[in-house]
């Protein structure tokens, strides 16, 4: 396997408006995040809403606000360029489309509402100076021909972040980062756009997949390259290859939320996730936690192929 | 005693009905589901059942009552018989107002000022649906759709409706916080609730709904 992105360390902290005269408060959207992204595999990254899972492809393509603090090291592989000290022309010119595609949450509200997407396509592959036309784009992306002569309204949303995309392959990068690119989406719908960023990964591109969709991961966890990371209150909490994550999940975490499915027992998570704003001390999981009390913070331990932060989680 | 839909036809350009002829029935105490794809018609269905949308044909009665009249013009007594929770919370909710307010709304417009009342009607709800005070004084844009879509089905049950339409309620929402939203949404049944829920979810309303129906 070849790295294709590697981060290591991250933290990402938003400062807010303090009391007058009281200590500065943070947000701490990511904290201390390590993942890598491989070549011809898709990581899937899954957590609670307000987890912090969004905050890291912004970090990751230079697109967070200006209140954003970033600590730790994206390095794009092979010549380890930083992306979170990289300057802005760089990413403008180089990174963004080019070596980093991304496809948001909801991508027709990215598309202009007055121009078709055959033209947006074309567009796209010629200031990317991308190596396929558009029609190809819109087979690789699973987006019918006759789409291309549409405008965005008159698109289903399902096909609409199909263009989504397509436009983000125009510059050929060898890595996409997908956020919740089935948000809103049918199951039908859903089960093809993530079969198509699994087609990505098996043509070689390293794919980060962030979803809140759980059921669709395990879909795709039987048989394809995909791994996981669960994310919590800002933190990598287990990972792992997917299919060994959810057939036996070490955090605690991990198994309450395959223990929230409807076909597992349709039972939530108990409790509510800390504020990122107020994380307590600790194990950030211990208030949810019935079995232990850790008041260490537990690190993210590597066993083999997994990790998992959590002390009485050790594997035997 | 039932919330019920008769013969209904409707849509929103002439010729394309979405809707048509369906009869449903949403029972007290009981969760029904309506399955069916993306585009099929179910939140037109959602939408006349919530007196929001007028049928072409057929009627609503609310426990008997036939209602002639949509949206606004509609009795406010029956209205505030059914709650609704939409699927996009971000678009459901007001972003200038904090989640108190959003949770209160229904209160305020059946005429209730006392500020006491109010407070303490909010405090109770948000109870019911898992939000902390702290999290009641933000606005939409300082939670998590999760967050606020607990606030949307606190503001739903904030008038004490017999009758709550889901439609696609958990589509934005990751998997505890559906499994949370759906219990909250169980003990309101046990005291006598009428649910309808919308989804294309089938393993979901395999698991909430006592029945489902496949009209599409």
């Amino acid at each position: 396997m070849t790295a294709a992105l590697e981060v290591e360390g991250l933290d990402v902290r938003f400062g807010l408006r303090g009391r007058r005269g009281g200590p500065p408060r943070f947000v701490r959207a990511a904290s201390e995040v390590d993942l890598t992204l491989h070549h011809g595999r898709l990581l899937a990254l899954v957590g609670e809403s307000g987890c912090g899972k969004s905050v890291l492809t912004e970090a990751l393509t230079g697109l967070l606000p200006g209140n954003a603090e970033t600590r730790g090291r994206a390095a794009l592989r092979p010549e380890g360029l930083d992306l979170l000290t990289a300057p802005e022309p760089v990413l403008r010119d180089e990174v963004r489309g080019r070596r980093v595609g991304l496809v948001g949450q909801s991508a027709g509200t990215f598309l202009t509402p007055t121009r078709t997407i055959g033209t947006q396509l074309r567009e796209a592959v010629r200031l990317l100076d991308g190596p396929e036309p558009a029609e190809v784009l819109a087979e690789r992306a699973g987006l019918p021909a006759a789409a291309l002569d549409m405008y965005p309204h008159e698109l289903s949303g399902g096909t609409a972040q199909r263009a989504g995309l397509a436009a983000a392959l125009a510059g050929d990068p060898a890595i996409v980062l997908a956020d919740e690119p089935t948000a809103g989406l049918d199951r039908p719908l859903v089960d093809r756009t993530t079969d198509l960023l699994v087609d990505l990964a098996r043509d070689g591109k390293a794919v980060l997949l962030i979803t809140h969709d759980l059921r669709a991961v395990r879909r795709i966890a039987a048989e394809g390259p995909v791994d996981l990371a669960v994310m919590y209150a800002s933190r990598i909490v287990e990972s792992g290859p997917a299919a060994e994550v959810f057939a036996r999940p070490w955090h605690p975490y991990t198994r309450g939320l395959l223990g929230a499915l409807p076909d597992e027992g349709f039972v939530p998570v108990p409790g509510h996730p800390p504020e990122l704003s107020d994380l307590p001390s600790g194990c950030p999981f211990r208030p949810r936690c019935g079995s232990t009390a850790c008041t260490d913070d537990p690190a993210l331990v590597h066993h083999g192929d997994r990790a998992v932060a959590c002390h009485p989680a050790v594997p035997a | 005693m039932s919330l019920v839909g008769s013969g209904l036809v409707g849509g929103w350009r002439r010729g394309h009905a979405v809707v048509e002829r369906l009869d449903v029935a949403v029972e007290p105490g009981r969760v029904l589901g309506i399955a069916g794809p993306s585009g099929c018609g179910k939140s037109t269905l959602v939408r006349m059942l919530a007196l929001l949308h007028t049928p072409w044909r057929g009627t609503v009665a609310v426990d008997g009552t036939a209602v002639p009249r949509m949206r606004y013009r509609a009795p406010a007594a029956l209205r505030r018989r059914v709650g609704v929770v939409f699927q996009q919370p971000r678009a459901a909710a007001d972003p200038r107002l904090t989640l108190t307010e959003i949770l209160t709304e229904p209160l305020r417009a059946a005429g209730e000022r006392d500020r006491a009342v109010l407070d303490a009607r909010a405090a109770e709800l948000s109870d019911r649906v898992g939000l902390t005070a702290e999290l009641r004084t933000r606005r939409p844009h300082e939670v998590s759709d999760g967050q606020l879509q607990r606030a949307c089905l606190a503001r739903a049950l904030a008038a004490e409706p017999d009758y709550l339409l889901c439609d696609e309620m958990t589509a934005m929402l990751d998997a505890s916080t559906t499994a949370a939203l759906v219990s909250v949404i169980g003990a309101e049944v046990d005291r006598g609730l009428g649910v309808l829920t919308v989804s294309h979810d089938e393993p979901l309303l395999a698991a909430w709904a006592d029945e489902v129906l496949r009209p599409w």
